[in-house]
């Protein structure tokens, strides 16, 4: 855990308050240290954050041991963002007027990603959005603050019907959490259906409210449209449930399954061996992923944390480096130089070359599209292939009507 | 829609609503005898699934078969029985005599402690357990499939009910029980031992709460959101089925069940508002739920600011409004951030302030004061959305429609008292919350409205500081002279002798819903105000953790003091502010802190300094 440096006045509040000793001053480095606040769900959301957090303090590890722009060090001040829109934005502004960082980067949810981007936008701050996935933080509430590196959803959506054009389902049925991020999933699917795939149609949607669904119902009833595919946004707790009542009930069975998400570590590890196998899904094949550099990240981040990677912890890796390649080449932290920086700016990650596109702040880091498949005891992936982000983005007119800068 | 879909789909309910009726019902029988809502159910119903899902799967290793299985299913829910007994013991046992207030504000700070070291102990990951030995395979019923498990679940629940029924009809201990939930003083009277039927009870409440988490883990992981979701649905059967009633707990259930599984396919989005209307409309037809009997101990528990005729008021406000001037000279020294958090202070301030016009003087415990910080929050964000008015209209739009709002849901809540009362409250407020959640095309859902910032004029943050100062100021005085009219001494009649005021000709139920009224116009404006400080607003504003701080400030200042509310959001506010950076456990220490201001100082900061300067009198 990092632990920021702490006020006097506060250090002493809480120790009396609370009875609690905190005492962490800043390291004594030559130059004052680039302070970077982060903020994300951590209790909230902790599957994916606590990887994720690894993910960064391993890359901050081996960008400190040499230091940006002659030897500064990177201080990255981590907070909890409470997982809503109204603790998120609070704890920006702490870490922005209080502990003085540069920049912010982070946030799992896509709400809190959307709340974060237009308090960038009206506070003239950069933020590097971490898993937010809606295209609202690109497209219609992004601004010249707010950057993206993961693929937003009409990417990774648009990765999946791509696959699904070959398997004929006509008739498609859509499960999806009832927030940002499943409305917007299901209307990129309902558009990019009716576009690539001629002649389908939607013949059930099922939103349960984000971490209460009702899995038998829920299955039940998409089972009476009688669908030959399903489009799949759950994760977390409610995917599981909905996967083992599925399965019990042979939801999935000759029917052509697209999800999101579900090949990832920390949404595919849960499932154990009730792994769907023959989902088209986007995810991260860690152990199969035969690039050097890569091998390189994962074997430093085993060593480090005696686990296995999941893709936050990639998310937060590749984010570090890319924040050290920025500021070594705008010189400074200064946020239009920074933002200069950014821009069409190309970076060399350890899963091959992403641009950051100048247009809509988008990077062009894609994703690995593959089938789930069961081996020994936890699920994989199987026939996969890095799809490039860059063949998936908006259009550039769609992305001027969208977008008011 | 076909006949077999609906027969499964009856099914799914069905499955549902055992599962929840053997929670439910050890949240019932908990009740009936201890008095106490215990919010923390929910946790030991978590507790059961995660200790349930680690331990089977290792049984299972040693032995495999449905004996072993069900023999876990078990040990994991006598072991939470065990921490049922351990939360008696340490806990509930000092705060059975407590107002309710303080009882629900104790368990739900066992709630935040118990979500933080589930974590620590289980890891953040969900966990999926095992399936069931022997319930593999689907069961085939016209021609579609039923997982075997279900049909388990579908019987576990009646099987449970007669047990219970056994227990309570044909034991000595379900005599006491019994007894004990009709007139639990009567029970102590007769000398019965009460310290050992309450924890039996505990331990009973928190084994079926256990059971009931157990039996999940084939069918969903355990995750840490379970607790929450559980025991709101858990309380609305209790409720409708009437507070201390098994057979209402199960018929209640039933219908719950029944509503959800074809809930979603009339409304898929609008699930989460079906149950709390189905509460709402039993608790305004049958104030006590279905079963329900109406309680016994009427008023003996309120809590409130005593009518002490020497209180100067006039010193009282000489000195608010001295602490309001000194505090208008703080932007000269402030930083941006601290303005912001001066603000929101301000800004709780008023809304505890006006809860406190609720609780304190009317001894109406509202569990869902947010409702009108958060239609305060969204009338004045739906006005600057919709209508493009400025923030000035917006303002007092928020404030219209929180009180509107408070008179709609006041009308029916005046009808009840005690806990059927702050039932209805929180009802209502889950009400709007699902609403704002789930009409995603006005409300934004999860996103909520952004864009809502002030005008010009007031947009910097120390002009907006000022603002919220000058109103909050206002409505506090407006407030406190309210609880200063006759209109409050009435109040306070009617708070600590409904019969006797009744009998002097007060119309007691015409003043409280003024009071409620008044009470949601003063959160309104709070909420408004909340809106255009952080420029958007989401649901969580309507929500139950909402509600829970202004309780939670109330109390911490000192619920029989009239400044208590404004020192306590202060105090609560900037701890919060200041730990949650800290650490990740900032659950864990506000639900211990909360924990201990209940047992330790259930007289608030306020009144405890009070306290030690009367007695130096």
């Amino acid at each position: 855990m990092v632990l920021a440096p702490l006020s006097r006045r506060l250090a002493l509040g809480l120790a009396v308050v609370m009875g609690l000793g905190a005492a962490a001053g800043p390291s004594l480095a030559q130059q004052p240290p680039i302070r970077i606040g982060e903020l994300n769900s951590y209790s909230r959301w902790a599957a994916f954050t606590v990887p994720y957090r690894n993910g960064w303090q391993l890359a901050l590890d081996e960008v400190n041991a040499k230091g940006v722009l002659g030897g500064r060090k990177i201080e990255i001040v981590s907070r909890d963002d409470g997982a809503t829109t109204g603790d998120a934005t609070r704890v920006a502004e702490e870490l922005v007027t209080r502990e003085n960082v540069s920049f912010l980067f982070g946030s799992f949810l896509s709400n809190v990603g959307v709340a974060m981007a237009d308090y960038a936008n009206q506070k003239k701050i950069l933020y590097i959005a971490a898993e937010p996935l809606t295209d609202a933080v690109t497209m219609g509430q992004g601004n010249r603050y707010t950057f993206r590196v993961r693929p937003n959803n009409l990417m990774q959506v648009g990765m999946l019907v791509e696959q699904a054009k070959a398997s004929g389902a006509k008739r498609w049925a859509i499960v999806a959490p009832n927030y940002e991020y499943g409305q917007s999933a299901a209307e990129v699917f309902k558009r990019l259906l009716k576009e690539k795939i001629p002649g389908a149609e939607v013949v059930a949607e099922q939103y349960p409210a984000l971490g209460k669904i009702e899995a038998g119902a829920t299955v039940s009833a998409i089972d009476q449209a009688r669908p030959d595919g399903i489009f799949n946004v759950l994760f977390g707790a409610d995917l599981t449930g909905f996967v083992r009542e599925g399965n019990t009930r042979g939801l999935f069975e000759k029917k052509t399954v697209l999800s999101l998400l579900t090949g990832e570590p920390e949404w595919l590890l849960p499932l154990k061996d009730e792994v769907p196998e023959g989902w088209t899904v986007t995810g991260y094949p860690w152990d199969e992923i035969k690039d050097p550099k890569h091998k390189a990240f994962v074997d430093a981040y085993r060593a480090k944390f005696n686990d296995t990677p999941r893709l936050g912890s990639l998310l937060g890796y590749m984010i570090v480096h890319m924040i050290r390649d920025t500021i070594e080449r705008a010189g400074s932290v200064d946020t239009e130089a920074m933002i200069k920086a950014l821009e069409d700016a190309k970076f060399d990650t350890v899963i091959g070359p992403v641009t950051m596109r100048g247009l809509d702040n988008q990077a062009t880091m894609g994703a690995w599209v593959g089938k789930l498949v069961l081996k020994g005891a936890a699920g994989g992936m199987r026939d996969w292939t890095y799809l490039d982000g860059a063949a998936f983005m908006h259009p550039e007119a769609e992305v001027k009507a969208a977008r008011k800068d | 829609m076909d006949l077999s879909f609906i027969v499964i789909q009856v099914l799914n309910g069905l499955a549902s609503a055992s599962s929840l009726f053997i929670t439910a019902c050890g949240l019932t029988i908990v009740f009936g005898v201890t008095r106490i809502v215990n919010f923390a159910h929910g946790s030991l119903y978590m507790l059961g699934a995660y200790i349930a899902a680690t331990l089977v799967p290792r049984l299972l290793e040693l032995s495999f078969g449905p004996v072993t299985f069900w023999a876990g299913i078990l040990a994991a829910a006598l072991a939470v029985g065990l921490i049922g007994v351990l939360i008696e013991v340490v806990l509930l046992r000092r705060i059975y005599r407590a107002p309710e207030l303080f009882q629900l504000l104790a368990t739900f700070g066992l709630v935040l402690v118990v979500q933080d070291l589930v974590v620590q102990a289980f890891g953040p990951e969900d966990i999926l357990g095992p399936r069931a030995p022997g319930l593999r395979a689907p069961v085939e019923i016209l021609g579609r499939r039923v997982p075997s498990y279900e049909l388990v679940l579908i019987a576990a629940g009646p099987v449970v009910l007669a047990l219970v029924w056994l227990l309570l009809r044909r034991t000595r201990f379900g005599v006491l029980v019994r007894a004990a939930t009709q007139d639990r003083d009567m029970v102590a009277s007769l000398g019965v031992n009460q310290a050992v039927l309450f924890t039996g009870t505990l331990f009973l409440g928190a084994f079926l709460a256990g059971l009931g988490g157990a039996l999940q883990i084939p069918r969903a992981p355990a995750n840490t959101g379970m607790d929450l979701s559980v025991i709101a649905e858990a309380f609305v059967v209790t409720v409708v089925g009437g507070m201390g009633s098994v057979p209402g707990a199960f018929l209640a259930a039933l219908v719950i069940g029944q509503l959800q599984a074809f809930g979603i396919l009339v409304f898929p989005k609008i699930t989460l508002v079906v149950v709390f209307l189905l509460m709402a409309v039993v608790l305004v037809l049958r104030p006590y739920g279905l079963f329900g009997r109406p309680e016994i101990v009427g008023g003996g528990h309120a809590v409130g600011i005593a009518s002490r005729p020497g209180a100067s008021v006039r010193r009282e406000t000489m000195v608010l409004l001295l602490v309001a001037a000194a505090l208008a000279f703080l932007p000269l020294m402030g930083d941006a951030y601290f303005l912001k958090v001066a603000i929101e202070v301000l800004i709780f301030a008023l809304f505890a302030f006006s809860l406190q016009l609720l609780i304190g003087v009317g001894g109406l415990v509202s569990f869902g004061h947010a409702a009108y910080f958060g239609l305060g929050a969204y009338g004045a964000a739906l006005t600057v959305k919709w209508a493009q008015w400025p923030m000035e209209a917006a303002l007092p739009a928020g404030l219209l429609l929180a009180g509107a709002g408070a008179a709609l849901f006041g009308a029916f809540v005046v009808r009840l008292s005690g806990i059927y009362l702050a039932m209805l409250t929180l009802a209502a407020a889950q009400i709007l919350f699902a609403v704002a959640f789930q009409w995603v095309e006005v409300t934004g859902g999860d996103n909520g409205i952004v864009g809502v910032w002030p005008s010009s004029w007031a947009s910097g943050r120390g002009a907006y500081y000022l603002l919220t100062l000058a109103l909050a100021v206002a409505g506090i005085l407006a407030l406190r002279r309210i609880m200063d009219a006759p209109f409050g001494y009435t109040l306070r009649a009617a708070r600590d002798s409904e019969t006797r005021a009744a009998a002097i000709g007060i119309a007691t139920r015409r003043h409280r819903w003024l009071a409620f009224t008044l009470a949601g116009a003063g959160a309104g404006l709070a909420g408004a105000l909340y809106a255009f400080s952080r420029g958007s607003v989401d649901p969580t504003v309507l929500g139950i953790p909402t509600s829970v701080d202004a309780l939670t400030m109330l109390l911490l200042g000192g619920i029989q003091t009239v400044t208590g509310p404004l020192v306590g959001a202060a105090v609560l506010h900037v701890l919060r502010d200041q730990i949650m950076p800290l650490t990740e456990l900032w659950r864990l220490v506000l639900g211990l802190t909360i924990i201990a201001l209940v047992l330790l100082f259930p007289k608030g900061l306020v009144g405890t300094v009070q306290a030690w300067r009367e007695r130096g009198r």
